[in-house]
């Protein structure tokens, strides 16, 4: 019995069905080249002081490795459609070695799209200090947390046709009240709503590169809420979920 | 491992909700099998078998009854690995070879069998560097098969597992299974083909709405429900006299035609046309396992 085995071989599988590898790599590396192209030379973002190239891609980082933790969810949806899950549990595999593989593949897959960016970004003429690149990285990485497990409670929630929209609607309905597309006023309704959510503090990780500041304690407060509470949620959804589909 | 007793169903009751309302889809068994045996499950579609049969692999919870393997919880019996199963419905993850996969499947068992030993059991080492995605629907249930195999476990479950599969795929099947479970492992299938409880069974049980209406070598039960019915259009009989003929089990009549139902068809067909000889358009049919069910439970079902 090894339980790496199992981890081993979903990784694989991930990298293997290209046309999901392809999608979810590329419609945030597409956006950002359509978006931050045509103003690669525009120094000063709507007096932000930052160079568009830039403020795209954190703002693409976060929104790309959201996407890339998610899609996870719409893998497990498939696999449930054609009883793969069931098959899952009538074997000893454990709730945490299931767990750990699907969220280990969810983070590879958002450093790719990680990866992705900062290549794309470089390419635009995007350049950090490393230690910057380090901090936003290591930090995005912590704001990814409870996404991984959002993505596994909608797969063991939805259907396959249901989580398509699902994702769609969700992910861009975080993005917006996260502050990717556009800066959350500092006061106001808005504000409060947007602090409360893990997708803010995963754009807030990613403005580090933009001399903004790491995490206040309300950022690690409301990230570690949103975990232990979608942990929570997740495996009872898994738990439950044994019926057929 | 320890094994303290085989399988053991106790009062096992499982309803559903639907929109026609509930649905009793287990109304209360009670079965036992022994370590070692080899049991089929049979009955008509919607007898109720797949739901016992989730229940035992604690896909589900019974609403009332108990389910023991081996003496442990379903649930327990899994995390064990003393379980291997193949479902009715289900497909393969894709984006793995039919290796890969028996390969992953393998490495969550404590005790699997050798990965190539099953792929040449199962057959389907002729195709093991395929992906799982390119496979025909034979080849398909194949790897399944394997699957199940490769658990190497105590307790094995079939549910259904030849509805898919032509003749020639269903003879190497239960050919497999069958060296499987000389191994010394108990076997549980369910299946709606007699023949199939027949050949590969020693003991079957008979389930129809929900409950069980016989259990027992599978020899008496093919005597019980392998019977024919016999149709001929006859006037002026009496329906006593039609009953009584030999190998006639029983008889009815609508207008002019007449139905026997026989234990020896044969017997019955000469001692009619001996009795009868203006008989006409005569038909000798096997009954269905559902009309055998339906001799047996006496049709009903509240």
């Amino acid at each position: 019995m090894n339980p790496l085995v199992y981890t081993r071989y979903e990784l694989l599988r991930t990298l293997r069905n290209r046309r999901f590898f392809l999608l979810s790599l590329g419609f945030p590396l597409i956006l950002f080249f359509v978006i931050a192209g045509p103003q690669r030379n525009v120094q000063n973002f709507d007096k932000t002081g930052i160079p568009a190239p830039l403020y795209y891609m954190i703002g693409l980082a976060a929104f790309g490795t959201m996407s890339a933790m998610l899609s996870c969810g719409a893998r497990i949806a498939a696999e449930r459609a054609v009883g793969w899950n069931r098959q899952l549990r009538i074997s000893p595999l454990s709730t945490r070695n299931y767990f750990r593989a699907k969220v280990v593949t969810g983070y590879m897959m958002a450093l790719i799209s990680l990866a992705a960016l900062y290549i794309a970004g470089a390419s635009l003429g995007v350049s950090l200090p490393a230690n910057e690149w380090l901090k936003m990285t290591g930090l995005i990485l912590v704001g990814l947390v409870p996404f991984a497990a959002l993505g596994i409670l909608l797969g063991h929630m939805l259907t396959p046709d249901s989580i398509g929209p699902a994702m769609g609607g969700g992910i861009s309905l975080l993005a917006l009240l996260g502050g990717t597309w556009f800066p959350i006023p500092s006061h106001g309704l808005l504000h409060v709503i947007a602090q409360l959510l893990p997708s803010y503090w995963l754009v807030q990780a990613s403005h580090v590169a933009v001399g903004g500041h790491s995490w206040a304690a309300k950022g690690w407060i409301v990230t570690i809420v949103w975990t232990v509470v979608l942990s929570v949620l997740a495996a009872r959804a898994y738990r439950r979920d044994t019926g057929r589909v | 491992m320890t094994r303290s007793g085989g399988i053991e169903l106790a009062g096992l009751t499982k309803s559903f909700t639907s929109p026609q309302g509930p649905v009793r889809a287990v109304r209360g068994i009670d079965v036992s099998i022994a370590v070692g045996e080899t049991v089929a499950l049979l009955g008509p579609n919607g007898a109720g078998k797949s739901t016992t049969i989730d229940m035992i692999l604690g896909l589900l919870e019974p609403d009332k009854g108990t389910v023991s393997v081996f003496g442990r919880s379903p649930s327990k019996a899994v995390d064990q690995g003393a379980v291997g199963a193949m479902l009715q419905t289900g497909a393969l993850i894709k984006d793995l070879s039919v290796r890969e996969l028996v390969t992953m499947i393998a490495s969550l068992y404590p005790a699997p069998l050798d990965v190539r030993e099953v792929l040449e059991l199962t057959g389907t080492d002729e195709f093991a560097d395929q992906r799982t995605n390119k496979l025909s629907g034979g080849q398909t249930q194949r790897v399944r098969c394997a699957v199940a195999l490769v658990s190497n476990p105590e307790l094995l479950v079939l549910d259904e597992p030849t509805a898919a599969m032509d003749v020639e795929g269903r003879h190497s099947f239960w050919a497999t299974m069958r060296a499987f479970a000389a191994r010394g492992k108990t076997v549980l299938f369910a299946t709606h083909y007699l023949e199939e409880a027949d050949a590969y069974a020693d003991r079957a049980v008979l389930m129809a709405h929900g409950r069980i209406v016989a259990d027992g070598p599978t020899n008496e039960i093919k005597a019980m429900v392998g019977t024919r019915t016999i149709r001929a259009t006859l006037s002026d009989v009496d329906l006593d006299a039609l009953a009584a003929l030999p190998g006639v089990s029983g008889a009815e009549r609508r207008g002019e035609l007449a139905t026997l139902s026989c234990t020896d068809s044969d017997a019955a067909i000469r001692a009619l046309l001996a009795a009868y000889p203006g008989a006409r358009d005569i038909e000798i049919a096997a009954a269905g396992l559902e009309e055998a069910f339906l001799e047996l439970t006496g049709g009903e079902d509240e």
